[in-house]
C-alpha cells in the first residue's frame, strides 16, 4: 500500500476516466454491482490505479445517522480518531467495512465506518439539521488535515463510498458490493496520469451527502481551490476532483444556490450569450458570473454528482469531455459511454448526448427541489 | 568651467544633412540651433529622438557621451554627477517616469504554464476566449426567486463597472500631460470598451461625454473637485499614493499652469500645484471611510476606488482599505511612472508590484473578503505577458501609464517636469502639444491594446481556460525561475519543476 506521505504532498493527480451512474426516481434499488459490471464495459478507460462507487439507500437502518466511512493508513491513525469523534458525537453503531480478499489487491489500508450524530452539547444553542451539516463538515475537514493517515471517504446519511487502488471490477469485490442495494448508484474508473494511485485519491469526492465523479482536469483548479478554501474547505486529497465536491456543498447548501443555476457556475454561459437574453435573466447571469466566477470550472470536465434530492449530470462550457444519458421508466443512466449504460440496461427509452454545459438532473419522487 | 557634462552626444552626418532645420523646429529642448546648418548643444540633448525620427535624411545619431570615468563600481557616474549637482543647487534632485534602477523585476522571473494531452489547450482564433471582467464590490451572497417556472434574482445586487479587456489607462493628470495626449486616452478607453483614471488635475468640460470611461479622481489637491465633475464618471477614485512616490503628494510645476489648465484645477495660472503629502481630512482608515461614504454620497453610489502605493504593510491597509467600504483597490507598485518626483523617492521606496499582489491577495482571503472587492494592479505593466502574471499573481485587472504614453512616442527620457516634451505628451506649451495629433494618438493605443489582448488571448487559450476569471489568482499556472524560496513563498508560486498541487 502507497501511503500518503510517501508522496510530494504538493502533487496533484490529473486523471482520464470513466464514469458510470444509475438513479430511480422511485428509489426503486439496484445491487452495487449493477455499477461495477457497467463501468467494467469501459475498461480502457481506467489503468487499474482508482476506482469507486458511491451508493445511496445503502444504509436504511441508519437514515437518520450520518454514515462516517473512514480510511486509514495504519491503525494508530483509528485510534486518535476515534478519541476524535466520541468527544462530538454520539456513535450508534461502528464497524468495520466489510471486504473480501482479491487476487491484485495485497496492500489496502484500514476501512471503517461509524453511523454517527453531533452531540447536542457538541451544537451549542443551534440544534438544526443545518446545524448538524455545518458541524459535520467542520470535523471531516478538521480530520482530513489535522489526524495523520486517517481521511473521511464519505459523511452523508444512508449513502457511502467505497474506493481504493484497484480496476473497478476489483475494488467492486474487494468492497463487495454485490452485497448492498441501493436506488442511486455512482461509479468511477480512473486513469491517473502522473503519480502511482493512492487510495484517498479515487473517486468519488464526497461532502456530506455529495458525492462526485470527475472525467477531466481543471485547469482552473488554482483558483477554484483558492477560493473555496478562503471559506474553511481544505483540499487534502491531491486531486483537482476533490475541490468540485466542496465547492458544490458551498455553493448549493450554504450558498442556497438552486440546482438549476449550478450550471451557470460550474460552466457559465459565454458572455455573447448572457449580451442576448431577456433584461431579468441577463442580469441573473451577469451576477452569478461576477460573483462565483472564482468558482467556474474551466477546462474540460464532465461530473457526476450525487446529493440529497438526486443525481445530476454536466459537462464543461465547450465539452471537452464525453458525457451520455439515457432514461428507462423512473432510472436516469449518465456515463461516459453509452456502451456503459447498454450493458446495464438494454433496452432504454431515450439516449441522448447532453449539450456542453447542459445539466442532466434527475430527482427522487417528492425531493424538494 | 563646467562640473556636469552632456548625458548624450547628437552627431550629425553633415554630408547627409540638407539643413533642411527639422531637427531644430522639432527639438522641445533647443539641443540644437541653425547657423547655416544644424549645431547641436549635446547639454541640453535628453536622448528623446524627436530629431532623429523627423530628419528626412537619417543624418542623425544620438549617443551616449563616451564620458570614461575611472571604473568604480561603487561610485557609479550617476552618483558621482548627483552630487556635483547638488553641491551647485543645494536643492531635491527631480526625475520623472518611473524608477530606473536596476532592482530585480519579479516577473521576468515567472514562467507561465500551458497544457500538453491531458488538458487540451483552447484554440483562441476558432472558440470564445473573454476577457471581460466587472469591476467593484460583490455581495456575500445572492437571493434567488422562482417566477413562472424560471429562477431570477430577489433583487439587483450588484453595482460594477464592465471593462471588455483587463487593460484600464492609470491615472495620469491632466497638467501633468497635454490635453491632446489626455483626450487620447479618453477616446481610446471609448474605443476598447476600457476605463482611464483622471489622475488629479480634473477633467475639461468638453471631455464629460466620455465619462461613461472615466473614473474621477479626488486627490489630496482637490484640483479640479466639484460635483458635476464627480458625477460625471462611472466612479470616484480617492488617491492616497502614488507608486512612484509614496508618502508625497503631486507636483505639477508651474510652468506647466497655463490658463486652460488653471481653468480645470481652478487653481491661479503659473502657480506650483503642490499637492499635500497627505489628504488632509484622512489620518487614519475610519477617516478614509468618511470620505469613502462621502463620495458615495455625493456621486448616487457610484463606485470608490482608492488607490494606495505598494508599501511594506500594504497588505493590511489594502484590507482595511476593503472594509472601510471601497469597491476597488487599486494597487501601484514602485516602478510606477510620475509627471515630477524626487530621484529619492521615485528610485528608493516602495515594493514591486508582484509582492503586493501576491500579498494582497493573499490576505484578503486568509481573512475572506477576496471575493468581495476588485484589485487592479500598476506599476510598470511593460507587456502582456506582465499582465497575464498580475493576474494569475490575482489582480482583477491592471493599468497601464507608461506604456500608454510609448504608445504615442514617448522615449522614456525621464524629462516630463520640464514640461519640454517634444512629443507633445508631457508639455503644456501649445507649439508641442499641437504636434499630438489625439486621434492619431489613440488609435496606437487601440492598436497596443488589441495586440496585447491577442496576446492574452493566446496564452490563455494555451492554458485551457477560455474566462479571465479562470486566471485570476491562479497561480497554479506560475512558476518562478531562479527566485529565492522566500520570495516564491510570497509569491505563492512554486519552483519550476514542481508539479501541479
Amino acid at each position: 500500500m502507497h501511503n500518503r506521505k510517501d508522496y510530494d504532498w504538493e502533487i496533484r493527480n490529473p486523471s482520464g476516466c470513466g464514469i458510470t451512474s444509475l438513479m430511480s426516481a422511485k428509489k426503486n434499488l439496484f445491487r452495487g454491482n449493477l455499477a461495477v459490471r457497467s463501468l467494467d464495459n469501459m475498461r480502457e478507460r481506467g489503468n487499474g490505479l482508482g476506482a469507486g462507487y458511491a451508493g445511496y439507500g445503502i444504509y436504511p437502518e441508519h437514515r437518520e445517522h450520518y454514515a462516517l466511512h473512514l480510511m486509514y493508513e495504519y491503525e494508530d491513525a483509528r485510534q486518535s480518531t476515534e478519541n476524535f469523534l466520541s468527544q462530538d458525537f454520539k456513535i450508534f453503531d461502528e464497524e468495520p467495512i466489510p471486504t473480501r480478499p482479491v487476487r491484485g489487491i495485497d496492500r489496502a489500508p484500514v476501512f471503517h465506518r461509524y453511523f454517527v450524530l453531533p452531540k447536542e452539547q457538541a451544537l451549542g444553542t443551534n440544534i438544526s439539521e443545518a446545524a448538524a451539516d455545518e458541524f459535520v463538515v467542520s470535523r471531516v475537514t478538521e480530520i482530513n488535515t489535522r489526524i495523520e493517515a486517517a481521511f473521511v471517504v464519505s459523511s452523508g446519511k444512508n449513502m457511502g463510498v467505497f474506493k481504493g487502488v484497484g480496476f473497478p471490477i476489483e475494488i467492486g469485490e474487494f468492497f463487495r458490493l454485490d452485497e448492498y442495494q441501493g436506488y442511486c448508484w455512482i461509479g468511477h474508473s480512473r486513469f491517473p496520469t502522473n503519480t502511482p494511485g493512492w487510495w484517498g485519491g479515487a473517486h468519488p469526492f464526497t461532502m456530506l451527502d455529495t458525492a462526485i465523479v470527475h472525467n477531466g482536469e481543471i485547469s482552473s483548479y488554482g483558483i477554484n481551490r483558492r477560493y473555496i478554501e478562503m471559506f474553511g474547505y481544505r483540499c487534502t486529497m491531491m486531486t483537482d476532483s476533490e475541490a468540485i465536491a466542496y465547492l458544490f456543498d458551498f455553493l448549493h447548501r450554504k450558498q442556497k444556490v438552486p440546482l438549476e443555476l449550478i450550471p451557470a457556475v460550474f460552466s457559465s454561459e459565454f458572455w455573447n450569450n448572457i449580451d442576448r437574453m431577456e433584461e431579468k435573466e441577463k442580469e441573473l447571469h451577469q451576477t452569478i458570473r461576477q460573483v462565483y466566477g472564482s468558482a467556474l470550472l474551466n477546462g474540460p470536465f464532465a461530473i457526476v454528482v450525487g446529493h440529497r434530492e438526486g443525481m445530476f449530470g454536466l459537462s464543461d462550457r465547450v465539452k471537452l469531455r464525453p458525457m451520455i444519458a439515457a432514461r428507462k421508466d423512473d432510472v436516469l443512466y449518465i456515463a461516459s459511454e453509452e456502451a456503459a449504460i447498454r450493458e446495464i440496461c438494454p433496452e432504454v427509452d431515450s439516449v441522448w448526448m447532453p449539450r456542453a454545459g447542459e445539466m442532466v438532473a434527475g430527482f427522487y419522487e417528492g425531493a424538494s427541489q | 568651467m563646467r562640473m556636469i557634462q552632456p548625458d548624450f552626444r547628437i552627431v550629425i552626418d553633415q554630408d547627409r544633412c540638407r539643413k533642411c532645420g527639422r531637427c531644430v523646429f522639432n527639438c522641445g529642448f533647443g539641443a540644437l540651433e541653425f547657423k547655416e546648418k544644424p549645431i547641436p548643444s549635446h547639454e541640453k540633448c535628453v536622448g528623446c529622438h524627436r530629431c532623429v525620427s523627423f530628419c528626412p535624411e537619417n543624418a542623425i545619431t544620438v549617443e551616449l557621451n563616451p564620458l570614461a570615468f575611472r571604473p568604480n563600481a561603487h561610485w557609479t557616474p550617476f552618483l558621482i554627477k548627483s552630487i556635483y549637482k547638488q553641491a551647485e543647487s543645494g536643492g531635491i534632485l527631480l526625475t520623472s517616469m518611473g524608477n530606473d534602477k536596476p532592482y530585480p523585476i519579479l516577473n521576468d522571473y515567472l514562467l507561465l504554464d500551458a497544457c500538453q494531452v491531458t488538458n487540451p489547450s483552447i484554440d483562441p482564433l476558432r472558440e470564445p476566449m473573454e476577457l471581460r471582467t466587472y469591476l467593484g464590490r460583490r455581495p456575500e451572497k445572492l437571493e434567488f426567486e422562482k417566477t413562472n417556472g424560471n429562477w431570477r434574482l430577489k433583487a439587483s445586487a450588484l453595482n460594477t463597472v464592465k471593462v471588455e479587456v483587463p487593460i484600464l489607462f492609470a491615472p495620469m493628470s491632466y497638467g501633468s500631460i497635454s490635453y491632446n495626449a489626455f483626450k487620447a486616452l479618453c477616446l481610446a478607453a471609448k474605443e476598447l470598451d476600457t476605463l482611464m483614471y483622471t489622475g488629479e488635475g480634473g477633467l475639461p468640460k468638453e471631455l464629460y461625454p466620455y465619462g461613461d470611461h472615466i473614473i474621477i479622481q479626488v486627490a489630496s489637491g482637490r484640483f479640479g473637485v466639484q460635483p458635476e465633475y464627480l458625477n460625471v464618471g462611472v466612479g470616484t477614485q480617492i488617491k492616497i499614493g502614488q507608486g512612484a512616490k509614496p508618502g508625497i503628494g503631486g507636483h505639477l510645476p508651474g510652468e506647466k499652469i497655463p490658463k486652460h489648465i488653471s481653468e480645470t484645477r481652478m487653481i491661479p495660472e503659473g502657480t506650483d500645484a503642490l499637492s499635500p503629502a497627505p489628504q488632509h481630512d484622512i489620518y487614519s482608515i475610519e477617516d478614509l471611510r468618511m470620505l469613502i461614504y462621502a463620495l458615495k454620497e455625493a456621486t448616487g453610489y457610484k463606485p470608490v476606488c482608492v488607490k494606495i502605493a505598494a508599501v511594506h504593510n500594504v497588505a493590511a491597509i489594502a484590507s482595511g482599505i476593503l472594509r472601510a467600504g471601497a469597491d476597488q483597490v487599486y494597487i501601484d507598485g514602485f516602478r510606477g511612472g510620475t509627471g515630477a518626483a524626487p530621484y529619492i523617492t521615485r528610485d528608493h521606496l516602495g515594493i514591486p508590484i508582484e509582492i503586493a499582489v501576491a500579498v494582497v491577495d493573499q490576505r484578503l482571503r486568509e481573512e475572506g473578503i477576496r471575493h468581495l472587492g476588485t484589485i487592479i494592479a500598476a506599476g510598470s505593466v511593460r507587456c502582456a505577458a506582465d499582465a497575464v502574471k498580475l493576474i494569475a499573481l490575482g489582480a482583477d485587472a491592471v493599468a497601464i501609464g507608461t506604456a500608454a504614453l510609448v504608445s504615442m512616442g514617448c522615449h522614456i527620457c525621464q524629462k516630463c517636469h520640464t514640461g519640454n516634451c517634444s512629443w507633445g505628451i508631457a508639455t503644456q506649451r501649445q507649439e508641442l502639444v499641437r504636434r499630438l495629433d489625439p486621434e492619431w494618438a489613440a488609435e496606437r493605443l487601440v492598436n497596443l491594446v488589441r495586440g496585447w489582448e491577442h496576446e492574452i488571448k493566446d496564452v490563455m487559450g494555451a492554458m485551457g481556460i477560455n474566462a479571465l476569471e479562470s486566471l485570476r489568482g491562479n497561480r497554479e499556472r506560475l512558476r518562478g525561475l531562479g527566485l529565492d524560496s522566500e520570495t516564491l513563498k510570497t509569491l505563492g508560486v512554486k519552483p519550476v519543476g514542481a508539479a501541479m498541487g
